[in-house]
């Protein structure tokens, strides 16, 4: 583990909210290995500070995308970072979404957590669904890339809605119960925020999805990424290590606890 | 239009009802199609139906002066649409708009009951599939008052 | 490999050979009232009559009736500090680039490891990794009053990892130290340093005088499976027992030889340079858990709970092994006197009640 960035320079910056963008990020000279869905970097704002970011894109030319929200002081310097700006990376860390053997794709995600899940909505599983749930219909990410997947189903919906809103409002969890699923062939990859997985994961339990096909991405303060600094333990797990991508048989335990 | 069983076997909210049982709904049920801008009923009005929608979505409304009529909540495939026809004064406490083209079982309340006073074990199944959508609806709308996805900062 | 009889005229000379080889030799002094650890010249810097007297919430040094220089339990400072400094600069950039800032840590020779800070540096090492020390340590013949070694595994004896061990041992013959070779390094060095050779008697009264340190031992953890009992206790109302008396200082992370965690920090400087330095961390900073819109664990038994939960089971999790080594440091620096022996005995006897 080294805990030296490698310089990426800001190669495009798209507004995707009032609060988020997605940067395009290409190496200044080194570049790092390749990174799998679900997996995330360490994004260095020079004298600021390091956060953890997931790849939220794989366009296979070495383009690192991230999209960013800014909700913290590193978080809002990356978030202005203009094009031609320097930023610093390390990664892939953490683990990806398993995908193997996946029949029937079921993507759930609210708010930020689409941007880690956006890589696997091209993925060639025989149907995907996804559900993406948001604040308002302003907050959406990648609408306009959503619209246009193809073999992708997308139901989208919104806590607040507005006059020209034409998707649903309401929670995720409410097409959840109701969309037709195989439970036999149903994987599973929730992202949000974690009372968001809890119940998603809970009605896909009703649902009859067994547990084990359910994977969630889980978030701890990050520091090194390397298992070295201990912030990001959540009960046994080294979440930069062990997660953020866990099954759910392991994270439901940990998710119930108070405070861990 | 009679509606055809294929329909409701594939709905996950009447899993729990044997074919015969799904039969005996569709006897009290019909389809209808509605254009988007179809207004299904309004607060106050006689409430003697309810709706499964099975494509196409519906929004529920509030009037709230000054700002119009204000979206609370969507209804969707698979999902239940009316609940004011279960207890007096049956009468609706919102609205409902048919936002894009919609297809529908509408179900006749009041046979519905008479099904379920004459077949208990019909009304039971009945009672848990309406407790059911209600503590998802209910459980959906107290997440959303969380707030989950506000920017924290 | 023959054991060798080193008289404190021959630990001086061991010294010496190993600052000739260029190391840093490293052992305990006595400073600010406190055995600490420092670099040593010669046998003459070592604690020589100096003991210590601890118990929780409690550390005093004391005079010794002899003039033993390992007649000392465990100390504030942990060889932690060494092999991972407090304070170390990462990274230096300019905007543009950036640099790794160079390790400035030298040949480190450890001298005086008691067992359990052998265990320690074992645990530490397998977490950070780095440039092994050379180590001479010295088997504990006289645990303190805080002391739980031998119920965790890592003592009095000493375990693998040595290059030299030492079992000091004074009586009518005089001060002497039983050296053992560990390592062919450690057998080299042992072969440039006066001495005579070990008898069988020489020999088995170290063996006699460890064994017997394990059966004075001031404490002991519960005899059971610590990871089962901390997995299975996550919502007991214990820990809010302990967060009444838990100051959240972070006394116990910071003496204790294992407790590995760091933050990085960026500082900048008015020339547009900024740097990334990790200082030691505890997980009873309130931040230490922050996540975007405030912290994880807030409450002291949480934070508690993260602590000894980690340090006894789920490290069993992460490394595949415990991470505590039974030196008592968390219950003498503890200004509450909290026991991590007895909190554990509490939960035992817990849940013990609840399966009943």
């Amino acid at each position: 583990m080294t805990w030296t960035p490698t310089p990426y320079r800001v190669a495009t910056r798209t507004v995707e909210t009032h609060d988020t963008v997605t940067l395009a990020l290409r190496p200044v000279a080194e570049s790092l290995p390749a990174f799998l869905p679900g997996q995330f970097a360490m994004i260095y704002a020079h004298g600021v500070g390091e956060i953890p970011i997931s790849i939220s894109a794989i366009p296979g030319d070495g383009t690192l995308v991230h999209t960013i929200r800014a909700v913290g002081a590193v978080s809002k310097a990356l978030h202005d970072a203009e094009p031609g700006t320097v930023l610093g990376v390390r990664g892939p860390f953490g683990t990806a979404w398993r995908l193997d053997g996946v029949e029937d794709l079921l993507v759930v995600a609210g708010g930020i957590g689409l941007a880690p899940l956006r890589p696997v909505l091209g993925h060639p599983s025989k149907h995907t669904l996804l559900i993406a749930g948001a604040r308002t219909p302003q907050d959406l990410l990648y609408q306009a890339e959503l619209t246009q997947l193809s073999d992708v189903d997308t139901v989208l919906t919104v806590d607040h809605g507005d006059d020209d809103w034409q998707g649903r409002v309401g929670f995720v969890t409410e097409p959840l119960a109701s969309v037709p699923l195989d439970p036999e062939r149903t994987t599973a990859l929730l992202c949000g925020p974690e009372p968001m997985m809890r119940f998603c994961a809970r009605t896909l339990l009703g649902r009859g999805v067994p547990a084990e096909r359910i994977q969630v991405s889980l978030e701890r303060n990050m520091q090194c990424g390397a298992g070295l600094c201990g912030h990001c333990q959540l009960g046994p797990l080294l979440l930069c290590r062990e997660g953020p991508v866990t099954g759910y048989p392991v994270a439901e335990p940990l998710l119930l606890a108070k405070e861990l | 239009m009679t509606i055809p069983m294929t329909d409701l076997d594939a709905l996950p909210l009447l899993m729990n009802l044997s074919h015969t049982q799904r039969a005996a709904l569709a006897g009290v049920s019909r389809i209808e199609t509605y254009e988007p801008g179809t207004r299904l009923f309004d607060e106050g009005g006689l409430a003697d139906q309810c709706w499964v929608v099975l494509s196409g979505c519906v929004m529920i409304d509030a009037a709230v002066p000054p700002r119009g009529r204000v979206t609370l909540q969507s209804i969707g495939p698979g999902e239940l649409l009316g609940w004011s026809w279960l207890v007096p004064p049956y009468r609706w406490h919102f609205g409902a708009t048919v936002v894009s083209p919609t297809r529908a079982a509408v179900v006749d309340t009041g046979a519905l009951r008479q099904l379920a006073d004459d077949d208990p074990a019909l009304g039971y199944q009945l009672s848990l599939i309406l407790i059911d959508a209600l503590l998802n609806r209910l459980q959906a709308t107290r997440i959303r008052l969380l707030d989950l996805y506000r920017n924290p900062s | 490999m023959t054991n060798r009889v080193l008289d404190l005229g021959g630990l001086d000379a061991l010294i010496g050979v190993l600052r000739e080889d260029g190391r840093v030799v490293v052992g305990p002094v006595l400073r600010d009232n406190a055995i600490t650890l420092a670099e040593l010249e010669s046998a003459a810097d070592l604690p020589g009559g100096w003991g210590v007297e601890t118990g929780p919430g409690h550390y005093r040094v004391r005079r010794r009736a002899d003039t033993a220089v390992f007649g000392h339990s465990a100390g504030p400072q942990s060889w932690k500090r060494f092999l991972h400094p407090p304070r170390r600069t990462l990274v230096t950039s300019d905007g543009n680039g950036f640099r790794a800032a160079p390790d400035p840590a030298p040949d480190y020779a450890f001298l005086g490891v008691r067992p359990c800070d052998l265990a320690a540096i074992a645990k530490l090492r397998q977490v950070i990794g780095g440039r092994k020390p050379f180590v001479v340590a010295a088997q504990c013949t006289e645990p303190g009053e805080v002391c739980f070694c031998a119920s965790m595994g890592c003592g009095p004896a000493a375990g693998p990892g040595y290059d030299i061990a030492l079992t000091e041992r004074i009586d009518e013959q005089g001060q002497r130290f039983l050296a053992t070779g560990g390592t062919d390094e450690g057998a080299a060095v042992l072969d440039r340093v006066p001495a005579r050779r070990a008898t069988p008697e020489d020999t088995a009264l170290a063996e006699q005088d460890v064994q017997a340190a394990a059966r004075t031992m001031g404490r002991a953890m519960p005899e059971l499976d610590l990871r089962d009992l901390l997995a299975a206790n996550r919502d007991s109302a214990h820990w809010e027992a302990v967060a009444e008396r838990c100051l959240t200082c972070g006394n116990c992370t910071m003496v204790c030889p294992t407790c590995f965690c760091v933050s990085v920090e960026d500082h900048t400087d008015l020339d547009g340079t900024a740097e990334r330095a990790q200082r030691w961390a505890s997980c009873f900073e309130i931040d230490f858990s922050y996540l975007h819109g405030g912290a994880v664990r807030t409450s002291p038994a949480a934070r508690y709970r993260q602590w000894m939960t980690h340090k006894l089971g789920t490290w069993h999790d992460q490394f595949g092994t415990s991470g505590c080594v039974g030196c008592g440091r968390c219950i003498a620096w503890c200004p509450a006197g909290i026991d991590i022996t007895e909190e554990a005995a509490a939960l035992t006897r817990e849940h013990g009640g609840e399966q009943r």
